[in-house]
C-alpha cells in the first residue's frame, strides 16, 4: 500500500485520471446542454458506440486520427438530428426514445464491427501534445518538466478540448441569448413560446450540440484505448446521464463529478496492477466507480431542482 | 372634436369548435387611454376572443382593425409586433431566470450572440419608475411575491411598447391592497393612450375600473353599459341570464357546540420551515368560520393536516367532536366525521380520467349498499348517482362521462355532492369556488348554507375575499402560518382584513 503514497505514483494517477474523466466530462457537458432545454437523452450510450465504432474503422481504414474525430463527431450530429425530430418535432416520450437509441447504437455498433472488421485489431492511440505533427516540438519541453510535465502536458489534445469546453459551456449558458433561449424552454416552455422564443428551434439545437459532443465523446473513448469491441462503452453514457443530475445541471460540478469518476477508477487501475487489490476481486473492484458515485449522488446531492419542463414534450395549448 | 380613432376594432369575429361556437357574431372595440372590461362566465367566449386577438387562434369570420387599418395576427409575435401585450391570468415568467433575463427573452441583443442585460436592465428600471411600477431587475422571479410578479408582466408588455394591452383576471390572486396598487398603474398607463382590454369576474373591481363594459354570454355580446348605468346586480344577470342572487341568504343562527377544535396546531410545509405556526382555532356548529389569507401563509398546510394528508408536529392537536385527529389517517377524520372539498380539485377531489358515478363512489365503494356477493351492485351504484347528480344539479350528459370533460363548475358540484352526501360533522372547504362560473358558485354557496344550518361545523379557506364576506360567520386571517386576527363578520371590512393579510394589522 505504501508504494502506492508516492509522488510519483500518484501524479501518475491523477494524470490518469484525468485521460479517463475525458469520454464521461465530453458527455455529460452535452447531456447537460439537453436537459437544460427540457430533453432527457437515454441514448447517450448508444451515441458513443457507434461513435466510437466510425472513428476506430476510420482510423483503420485512413490512419488518421483527425479524420476519425470528424467522424465521431458527425455521427454524434446525425444521430442528434434523428432523436430531435423523434422527441422535439414528433413528440415522442423521450425516456423510451432514447432507450431506442441506445439499443439501436449498441447492436448496430456490433454488426458494423463484426462486419467490418471481424477480429479485434489494435489501432494506434491517440498521442500526447509531443507527439502531435507539426506543433508537437512546442510541448515537447514542457512534457518534460518533472511531474508537472506528467500532469498537464502529457495528454491528448481532445483532453484539452473538453476541459476547455466547461468554461465555454458555462460562458454560453450564462452570457448567451441562445442559452438563455435553452432554460427558459427548459424551465417554461409555454413563457418563451409566447415571447416569439421558437421552443421546437432551440430544442433541436441543444440536442443536435448534446449529441455531438456524445459522438466526440465516444470516438475519444475508443481512440484513447485504440481498440472497438462490442459495448466498449460498458455504461459509460449512463453514468454521463447521471453526472448531469450529480453536477446540479452546472458544467463546472458535472466536471468535478467526471473527475471524481476518473479518480476512482485511476485508482482502482493503480492498486489492482499493484496486487493491493487482489486478483480475484477485479470484479469487486471494477464495481467501485459505480458504487461511489451513487454514494456520492445520495450524500452530495444537492436539492437542486431540474429544469421544470425535463422530459415534457411542448405543444401549444 | 371628431371622434377617436379606436385603437382596436374587431368586427363580428365568429369561432367555432367542433361542436361548439365559441364567439359568434362578436364586436368589441378599445379607445386610446380606456379601460374596456370584458365580462363572462366560462366559456362565454372571452378567452377565445382574446387568443383571436392574440394570434393564437385565427378567426372564421369577421375582421380585426389595429388603429383603423385591418390587419392578421397570426401569432403571438405578430401581435408583439403590432404593440398588442397580453398579461395572462397564468404568468408568463421563468421562475429561475431574473427579471431582467425574463424582459429579454426573445427579443434581439445589441451584442451578438451575447445578451446585454446592462441596457434592457437600465430600461426596466426607467420603465419601472415612469409607471410606478416598483421591481427589481436582477432579482430571481421565484423570489418575488405574485403582486411583483404581475407588475414584471406588465413591464414585459411595457418593454416591447405594447399601446394596448389585455390583461387576463388580474386580480385574482392579489391582495386588496395590491389591487389598489395595481389600478393605480393601470390609470397612469391609460393617461397616457394606452388601451386597456381588463377580464374579470369581480363585479364592484369592473365597476370600479371600467370605461366601458361589454358582457358576453354563450359566445354572444349579452350586453354593452357603462359604470355610470349599471350596477353589480344586473351585470350579473347579463352574464348569467337571468336572476342571481349575489349575497346568499344566510338564517340567522346561534351556534352550538365546538365542533372542530385546532389547539397550537404546527406544520412543516414542503421545504420543512414552519408552514403552520401555532394555530388555535374553534369552529362551532351552526357556524362557518372564514380563512382569508394570500396564498402561501400555511392555508394549504393546516387543511391538508386536518384532513390527515399532512402529519402535525408534537404538541398540536387537532378534534373532531372530541375525538382527536391529530395523528389520523385520511380515513380515519372521514370517519370522526370530516368532509373534505380539496383546493386542487382535479389533483386532490376527483380523479380525471375516472367518470362521474367512480368520482362520487370514491370514499364509499366499499359499503355494504354498493356490494352484492363480493361484487359491486351496478344497480345500487346508478340509483344512488342518478340521486346525487340530480340533488346536486350536475349538467352532464350521462353517468360514465369522464369528469374531466365537464366544466370546473360541474366537477365542483361533483365533488361537493360527494362531500356533503355522507351528513359530515365538519366540512373542510378550500377554494370552494374557485374557477367555477357565477351560477354554479351561487349553488355552492346555497348547499354550504345548508350544512351550517343542519349544524355542521364549517371551515372555509377562500383567497375571495367577496366569497368570505359573503358566507362566513368569522373570519381568520392567516399570516405567516399565524392565525393574525379573528374577526366577527359584522365588524369586518375588506380593508381591515386586506392590512391583516399583509401582516400589518
Amino acid at each position: 500500500m505504501s508504494e502506492f503514497f508516492t509522488l510519483s505514483v500518484l501524479i501518475a494517477t491523477f494524470a490518469s485520471a484525468v485521460r479517463l474523466a475525458v469520454p464521461y466530462l465530453l458527455a455529460a457537458l452535452g447531456e447537460t446542454i439537453g436537459q437544460r432545454s427540457g430533453v432527457l437523452n437515454l441514448g447517450v450510450d448508444g451515441v458513443m458506440l457507434l461513435s466510437a465504432f466510425g472513428a476506430y474503422y476510420t482510423v483503420i481504414e485512413t490512419g488518421s486520427h483527425l479524420l476519425g474525430v470528424g467522424v465521431g463527431l458527425l455521427i454524434g450530429l446525425f444521430m442528434g438530428v434523428v432523436y430531435a425530430v423523434v422527441t422535439v418535432h414528433l413528440h415522442a416520450k423521450q425516456g423510451i426514445s432514447g432507450i431506442g437509441i441506445f439499443l439501436f447504437g449498441l447492436g448496430f455498433s456490433d454488426l458494423l464491427s463484426q462486419e467490418l472488421v471481424g477480429a479485434i485489431q489494435p489501432i494506434k492511440k491517440l498521442p500526447s501534445l509531443a507527439k502531435l505533427p507539426f506543433v508537437g516540438g512546442i510541448f515537447e519541453p514542457l512534457e518534460d518538466i518533472k511531474y508537472i510535465g506528467e500532469l498537464l502536458f502529457s495528454h491528448n489534445l481532445m483532453t484539452y478540448v473538453a476541459f476547455a469546453l466547461v468554461p465555454i459551456v458555462t460562458w454560453m449558458m450564462n452570457r448567451t441569448t441562445f442559452g438563455l433561449n435553452i432554460k427558459a424552454v427548459g424551465e417554461n416552455p409555454q413563457a418563451a413560446d409566447s415571447l416569439g422564443v421558437s421552443v421546437e428551434r432551440t430544442r433541436f439545437f441543444a440536442i443536435l450540440i448534446g449529441n455531438t459532443l456524445a459522438g466526440l465523446a465516444g470516438a475519444t473513448l475508443s481512440l484513447q484505448l485504440g481498440v472497438f469491441q462490442q459495448n466498449l462503452t460498458n455504461g459509460l453514457g449512463f453514468i454521463a446521464v447521471a453526472l448531469v443530475y450529480f453536477g446540479a445541471w452546472r458544467a463546472k460540478w458535472v466536471m468535478a463529478g467526471a473527475m471524481l469518476y476518473g479518480l476512482v477508477t485511476a485508482t482502482r487501475l493503480q492498486w489492482q496492477a499493484r496486487d493491493i487489490i487482489p486478483n480475484s476481486a477485479s470484479d469487486l473492484a471494477a464495481m467501485t466507480p459505480a458504487l461511489i458515485t451513487i454514494l456520492a449522488l445520495v450524500l452530495l446531492a444537492k436539492r437542486v431542482r431540474g429544469p421544470a419542463a425535463l422530459t415534457k414534450p411542448f405543444t401549444r395549448h | 372634436m371628431s371622434e377617436l380613432m379606436p385603437l382596436l376594432e374587431m368586427r363580428n369575429i365568429t369561432k367555432r369548435f367542433p361542436g361548439v361556437l365559441a364567439n359568434d357574431n362578436v364586436s368589441f372595440d378599445v379607445l386610446p387611454g380606456e379601460v374596456h372590461t370584458l365580462l363572462g362566465e366560462n366559456g362565454a367566449g372571452k378567452s377565445t376572443l382574446m387568443k383571436i386577438l392574440f394570434g393564437l387562434y385565427l378567426p372564421d369570420e369577421g375582421e380585426i382593425l389595429l388603429r383603423g387599418a385591418p390587419t392578421q395576427i397570426s401569432s403571438p409575435i405578430s401581435a408583439i409586433e403590432q404593440r398588442v401585450g397580453m398579461v395572462h391570468q397564468h404568468f408568463m415568467l421563468v421562475p429561475t431566470l431574473t427579471v431582467a433575463e425574463n424582459v429579454a427573452l426573445g427579443l434581439s441583443s445589441n451584442r451578438g450572440i451575447r445578451t446585454d442585460l446592462d441596457t434592457v436592465s437600465k430600461r426596466i428600471m426607467d420603465i419601472s419608475e415612469h409607471y410606478g411600477l416598483a421591481v427589481d431587475p436582477g432579482v430571481e422571479i421565484w423570489k418575488m411575491s405574485v403582486g411583483e410578479r404581475q407588475r414584471v408582466e406588465i413591464i414585459k408588455a411595457l418593454y416591447r411598447d405594447a399601446e394596448l394591452l389585455v390583461l387576463d383576471e388580474p386580480t385574482a390572486v392579489l391582495t386588496p391592497q395590491e389591487v389598489d396598487d395595481l389600478f393605480v398603474i393601470l390609470r397612469k398607463m391609460t393617461s397616457q393612450g394606452t388601451g386597456i382590454v381588463f377580464i374579470s369576474h369581480k363585479l364592484h373591481e369592473v365597476l370600479e375600473l371600467s370605461d366601458r363594459i361589454t358582457v358576453l354570454r354563450n359566445g354572444r355580446v349579452s350586453g354593452a353599459t357603462t359604470p355610470a348605468e349599471t350596477n353589480r346586480q344586473q351585470l350579473a344577470e347579463m352574464m348569467v341570464g337571468r336572476e342571481v342572487k349575489l349575497a346568499p341568504d344566510k338564517p340567522a343562527l346561534d351556534r352550538g357546540k365546538v365542533r372542530l377544535q385546532l389547539n397550537n396546531v404546527h406544520v412543516l410545509g414542503d421545504r420543512d420551515t414552519m408552514a403552520v405556526n401555532g394555530v388555535d382555532l374553534a369552529v362551532h356548529a351552526g357556524e362557518i368560520v372564514g380563512i382569508a389569507g394570500i396564498s402561501g401563509n400555511g392555508q394549504r398546510e393546516l387543511a391538508e393536516t386536518i384532513a390527515g394528508l399532512r402529519p402535525a408536529e408534537a404538541g398540536s392537536s387537532v378534534s373532531i367532536d372530541g375525538v382527536d385527529i391529530s395523528r389520523a389517517n385520511p380515513a380515519q377524520t372521514r370517519r370522526a366525521g370530516l368532509s373534505y372539498v380539496a383546493e386542487e380539485r382535479m389533483k386532490d377531489g376527483a380523479v380525471g380520467e375516472f367518470d362521474i358515478s367512480e368520482n362520487l363512489l370514491l370514499i364509499n365503494h366499499g359499503e355494504k349498499r354498493f356490494i352484492r356477493g363480493g361484487l359491486f351492485n351496478f344497480d345500487a351504484i346508478k340509483q344512488h348517482c342518478q340521486r346525487l347528480v340530480e340533488n346536486f344539479n350536475v349538467k352532464t350528459p350521462s353517468l360514465s362521462t369522464p369528469i374531466s370533460s365537464l366544466s370546473g363548475g360541474n366537477i365542483q358540484k361533483v365533488i361537493m355532492a360527494r362531500e356533503l352526501d355522507s351528513d359530515p360533522k365538519v366540512v373542510l372547504a378550500a377554494q370552494p369556488t374557485r374557477g367555477v362560473d357565477i351560477g354554479a358558485a351561487e349553488y355552492i354557496h346555497s348547499q354550504l348554507i345548508e350544512q351550517r344550518t343542519r349544524g355542521c361545523a364549517i371551515l372555509m379557506i377562500s383567497e375571495d375575499l367577496d366569497e368570505i364576506l359573503g358566507l362566513a360567520d368569522r373570519i381568520a386571517v392567516m399570516f405567516e402560518g399565524q392565525v393574525v386576527t379573528i374577526i366577527d363578520r359584522p365588524e369586518a371590512t375588506k380593508e381591515q382584513l386586506g392590512l391583516a393579510m399583509t401582516g400589518a394589522l
